[in-house]
């Protein structure tokens, strides 16, 4: 801390007051010793702590060996018996987060303080405990808590619920058994209890639809005294209407009346939390929005910025798909623009963009232009974009908005708000064919003094493709050309290129193109020179041959048949892992067999002689031929894929090897057809790959081969074939070919014995299914792990499910994946994915499985 | 027959797509929550500090949000609460002398419920530290402010908004706040304490 710490007061210098200047992590720690003294000094060891307590809030971090020695130092300040050092050891107890072993050593000390007469210490110690504790020491205090719920003093009481919130998330077998004492608290007459005692309610039947409805039909006749409790319940009464579906046979809402009663509220905050539930009704409809927008637009007056803000925001909300309701609130609005937080001003502009009328178009550009100079940047790009989609609106307007974008792109500005006015400039020009002329100026002026290279490149290229198509394409050659003279290479390069999309379309304007380009060849960047040159040749300017036109265009104008982002990827993965981009195809192995296809018994309905199917018989085939026999231990072996449909004439599938750094892919070709000699063939086809690390891709097939007819009668094959194609299907390697499953016994000690730090977490979503076991299924083919315990049963009826799996990546990596299944209404299914393995990057792979899959 | 392949290795985009509606509950299912609520001195370093949701694991994940709640709030002069927006979340703060306060929700959060809890924190120190809300004062009674902290929300769930209950609830153990309130006996020190929060609070 800078400041030099004054004490409180100088006749207690000795007993030494908390001095915060140069607090030392090490000074402290040596100063917990007094924690250790027979004759315990209160105020001081307090002071310790805060100090300890100070260090913990500055991100200091205690290893393992200090946190356990204060921890266990502090246990002994138990001893005292003063309140506030008690206070303070509950504090730092919790901050210090102990583990399973030490929290045993406190248990019992905090046990005696929660049956304490004093009410401080039972509320604060059943906080502490309860946050520090696990399942199997919740059953031992389970009997307390339930007291505590529903103790006289409030606090308590509190404390208790609140645990039992936290504790849901954890052991909600036990908390749920807690119900009734719960329920007798949502009647308590102290405000706070009966918040935490419906929060905690609510979240023990949360799953169970009817029974909330219940607890909201008790609750809305009236019994609630605090307003959080009464926000909480409008919360709850908004999630039964909106799962109670659409109106009833009436036209009314149920519970419609309940929230509209909340408008009238004396708490500020349950009128707002009322009208926004109104809101965001679904489907709700202006008769009942009526009664919220009014609540809404008084807050818009009022004195208190928050106020004003939450109402303006939803507001801005509600102009989103009931501009027409906000209207009235115009004239409040409009005040709000001169607001002295910007915030709400930002929110009051855009929702007037929204709202407002052609007619009142030209006058809100007015006050927007006086109030875009005091604003950040950040609220300025809301402003733009907001009107951007209010000229798409009324495109009459676009010479006044254009206007405004130009003057604001004057101004000064940091890299994205110009970004978001260019970007609109251009959507605008593309979607109003009136404004494209105006629209192109104003760019061409833009980039006369332009800053950033990024959007000087783009606008270049935007350039190049709509101005040649104007009606006098000429005069933007002199922006352009202004550019090879004035900016660095990058800009310089892609004026070249503009230049030559000009010359490319333009007949008329390509002597003139040429002369520039000519200028170009002397730059003294290579990349500018390269370009120059490339364009004068494919435009014939340097006298030759010229490819036919329609080349000329598609090289110039046609976009990259691959996608930008596989190559991107493919380049970094190639700085990163030396990998090629195309990796090293190895060699190539033909084992032929011939087969006599004379008899027709043998030739459609026979087996094929199928390739050897077992992984032992893999490996055994795959070691005897010598190109692969160094190659190691066969890692794993996919089932057969099939390249062809069912019933084809020639059947084709292959099996993908996966060896530690290589990758081969096994070919089996079947012929179907007994007139036709095809030689039965199976292909070997290896890549290498970097060592224990998955590679992935796609590869396109085709079989090419020579048919010889065969004579039925003889069985005869004739000398000369024809040579044919066959287009097979494609071929993916995933990530999933490189797991193996391989069960494990105890899966949650497997779990457990894993470290967090390799952990990864997300949610997915996999979108409407036939049913959660399809789902599951799904997620455990499209992973190729093995489940473990039975857990890729789904039970009939469930509406969630947990599944475990384990295996092995490539590089013999242990991956161990817990599944969380849920589903919603309409049959949505959400999935959450925790992956533990030896490695951080492993993890990762497998959340790419799914996130690709 | 050697079979023609072209062979394009690609590494598949990634695209990882969220979906929240089971794993955590749309707001107006939950129960209101506090993010963190902060106390800044005048360049912005910490006095005292809670964090209460994971959305920032680190320290430095920490100091970058406080960094950038501080220099964007810099200009106003909150002598009441005021109120911004920060990486999807809704800030409400108050300033006093070279103390700031901030308290941090989610983006779906009661602009409203954020503000009671700052003003309940902000008037329960204001009792706590009698009137003095400046640096110095905060720093001699950290100890106060820290518990002050601990009595207003829990993990996140409200505990108490009302500024006299939590400054009492300070009070009432902590052996400082005997002392800084002088000889009081305590229901006198909660009454002043009341005369202090009306006082404040004109």
């Amino acid at each position: 801390m800078a400041q030099p710490f004054v004490k409180k007061d100088d006749d207690r210098d000795d007993e030494g007051v908390l001095s915060i200047s140069g607090i030392e992590k090490g000074a402290v720690l040596q100063e917990a010793r007094v924690f250790n003294d027979p004759q315990l000094d209160a105020r001081r060891c307090s002071q310790v702590i805060t100090k300890l307590l100070y260090l913990l809030n500055q991100g200091e971090t205690f290893t393992k060996v200090e946190a356990t020695e204060v921890f266990f130092a502090v246990t002994k300040l138990f001893q005292s018996k003063d309140i506030g050092l008690r206070r303070m050891v509950y504090l730092i107890i919790k901050e210090l987060s102990p583990s399973a072993d030490e929290v045993i050593i406190v248990t019992s000390s905090l046990m005696k303080d929660m049956n304490s007469k004093t009410d401080m210490y039972r509320a604060n110690a059943i906080r502490v405990l309860c946050r520090i504790t696990d399942g199997t020491l919740l059953t031992q205090i389970e009997r307390y808590l339930k007291q505590a719920i529903v103790d006289k003093n409030p606090v308590v009481a509190s404390a208790a619920l609140v645990s039992g919130i936290h504790l849901l998330q954890t052991t909600p077998e036990i908390v749920k058994r807690w119900s009734n004492e719960v329920q007798e608290a949502v009647q308590s007459r102290a405000a706070l209890v009966q918040f935490h005692a419906l929060a905690l309610l609510h979240q023990i039947r949360q799953n169970d639809r009817l029974a909330v409805s219940k607890l909201v039909t008790s609750l809305t006749r009236g019994s609630i005294r605090s307003p959080l409790a009464q926000c909480l319940l409008i919360r709850y009464t908004s999630q039964v209407i909106r799962e109670s579906g659409s109106n009833n046979q009436t036209g009314d809402r149920p519970f419609y009346d309940f929230l509209e009663g909340c408008l009238r509220h004396k708490s500020e905050m349950v009128i707002f939390e009322a009208a926004r539930a109104i809101t965001e009704l679904n489907g709700v409809t202006s008769r009942e929005l009526t009664p919220a927008i009014t609540v809404l637009q008084l807050f818009l007056s009022s004195s208190k910025p928050v106020l004003r803000f939450a109402a303006v925001r939803t507001l801005n909300k509600v102009a989103m798909t009931h501009p027409m309701a906000v209207t009235n609130c115009n004239i409040d609005m409009e005040s709000l623009i001169s607001d002295q937080n910007r915030s709400i001003a930002t929110l009051a502009i855009t929702t007037l963009l929204k709202t407002g009328n052609e007619s009142s178009v030209d006058r809100l550009m007015k006050q927007i232009t006086n109030f875009m100079s005091d604003i950040a940047d950040e609220f300025k790009i809301v402003v733009v974009e907001a009107i951007r989609s209010l000229c798409l609106k009324f495109p009459l307007k676009y010479r006044a908005l254009m206007n405004f974008l130009s003057n604001i792109l004057r101004e000064e500005g940091g890299f994205d708000y110009k970004k978001a006015i260019v970007d609109s400039i251009v959507i605008l020009i593309r979607d109003i064919p009136d404004a494209k002329e105006s629209g192109l100026h104003h760019l061409c002026e833009f980039i006369e003094d332009c800053e950033f290279t990024y959007l000087s490149t783009q606008i270049l290229h935007f350039l190049g493709i709509e101005g040649p198509k104007t009606s006098d394409p000429s005069k933007y050659i002199r922006y352009i050309y202004n550019r090879v003279h004035l900016e660095n290479a990058t800009v310089r390069a892609s004026a070249v290129s503009t230049l030559a999309k000009f010359g490319a379309v333009v007949d008329s304007l390509k002597p003139r193109i040429f002369v520039l380009l000519r200028r170009c060849l002397f730059d003294s960047d290579d990349e500018v020179r390269d370009r120059a040159t490339l364009y004068l040749n494919t435009l014939g300017g340097d006298g030759s041959i010229v490819e036919t036109e329609n080349d000329v265009k598609d090289f110039l104008f046609g976009s990259l048949d691959i996608p930008l982002v596989n190559l991107e990827t493919s380049l970094k993965n190639y700085n990163l892992l030396t990998l090629t981009l195309f990796p090293r195809r190895l060699n190539l192995r033909t084992l032929t067999e011939k087969k006599a296809t004379g008899k027709k018994t043998t030739g459609l309905g026979a087996p094929p002689s199928g390739p050897p199917s077992t992984a032992d018989a893999y490996e055994g085939l795959l070691s005897s031929i010598p190109e692969f026999a160094d190659f190691g231990k066969l890692f794993k072996s996919s089932a057969p894929v099939e390249l062809t449909e069912a019933e084809t004439e020639y059947a084709v599938n292959v099996v993908k090897h996966i060896f530690d750094r290589h990758v081969v892919f096994q070919y089996n070709c079947t012929n179907t057809i007994p007139e036709q000699l095809l030689e039965n063939v199976t292909t070997f086809l290896a890549f290498e790959k970097p060592e224990g690390l998955p590679m992935v891709g796609k590869l396109s097939n085709t079989l090419k081969f020579i048919v010889k007819e065969v004579d039925p009668t003889t069985g005869e094959a004739e000398d000369d074939g024809v040579e044919d194609e066959y287009q097979l299907e494609d071929l993916e390697v995933v990530a999933a070919d490189y797991v193996l499953k391989v069960g494990v016994s105890n899966f949650r000690n497997a779990w457990d014995s894993m470290g967090p730090d390799c952990e990864r977490v997300d949610e997915y979503g996999l979108g409407p299914r036939e049913s959660l076991s399809e789902a599951v299924n799904a997620v455990i083919n499209l992973l190729g792990l093995q489940p473990c315990e039975g857990t890729e049963v789904v039970p009939p009826n469930s509406r969630s499910h947990t599944c475990l799996l384990s295996g092995v990546f490539i590089g013999n990596v242990k991956v161990l994946v817990r599944l969380s299944f849920g589903i919603d209404g309409p049959k949505e299914v959400a999935m959450k994915l925790s992956v533990k393995s030896e490695d951080a990057t492993v993890s990762d792979a497998i959340h790419e499985i799914v996130a690709s899959g | 027959i050697p079979l023609p392949i072209s062979a394009f290795f690609f590494p598949r985009t990634l695209q990882r797509r969220r979906y929240y509606f089971i794993m955590s509950l749309p707001y107006t299912e939950s129960c209101p929550s506090i993010k963190n609520i902060l106390i800044l001195d005048s360049e912005g370093k910490r006095m005292a500090i809670k964090y209460y949701s994971d959305d920032w694991p680190t320290n430095s994940a920490k100091e970058a949000f406080e960094k950038a709640v501080f220099t964007n709030t810099q200009k106003t002069n909150a002598r009441i609460e005021e109120i911004a927006m920060f990486e999807s979340n809704i800030v409400v703060y108050k300033f006093a002398q070279d103390l700031h306060f901030f308290v941090t929700g989610g983006e779906d959060e009661n602009e409203l419920i954020l503000a009671t809890v700052l003003q309940g924190f902000f008037d329960a120190v204001g009792i706590l530290l009698r009137g003095n809300v400046d640096q110095k004062e905060a720093l001699e009674n950290l100890d106060l402010i820290l518990l002050c902290l601990d009595e207003i929300v829990d993990g996140g769930i409200v505990l108490e908004t009302d500024a006299n209950v939590i400054a009492g609830k300070v009070a009432s153990g902590s052996m400082d706040a005997g002392a800084s309130l002088s000889e009081q006996t305590f229901t006198q020190a909660f009454a002043s304490a009341k005369e202090l929060t009306r006082s404040l609070l004109k």
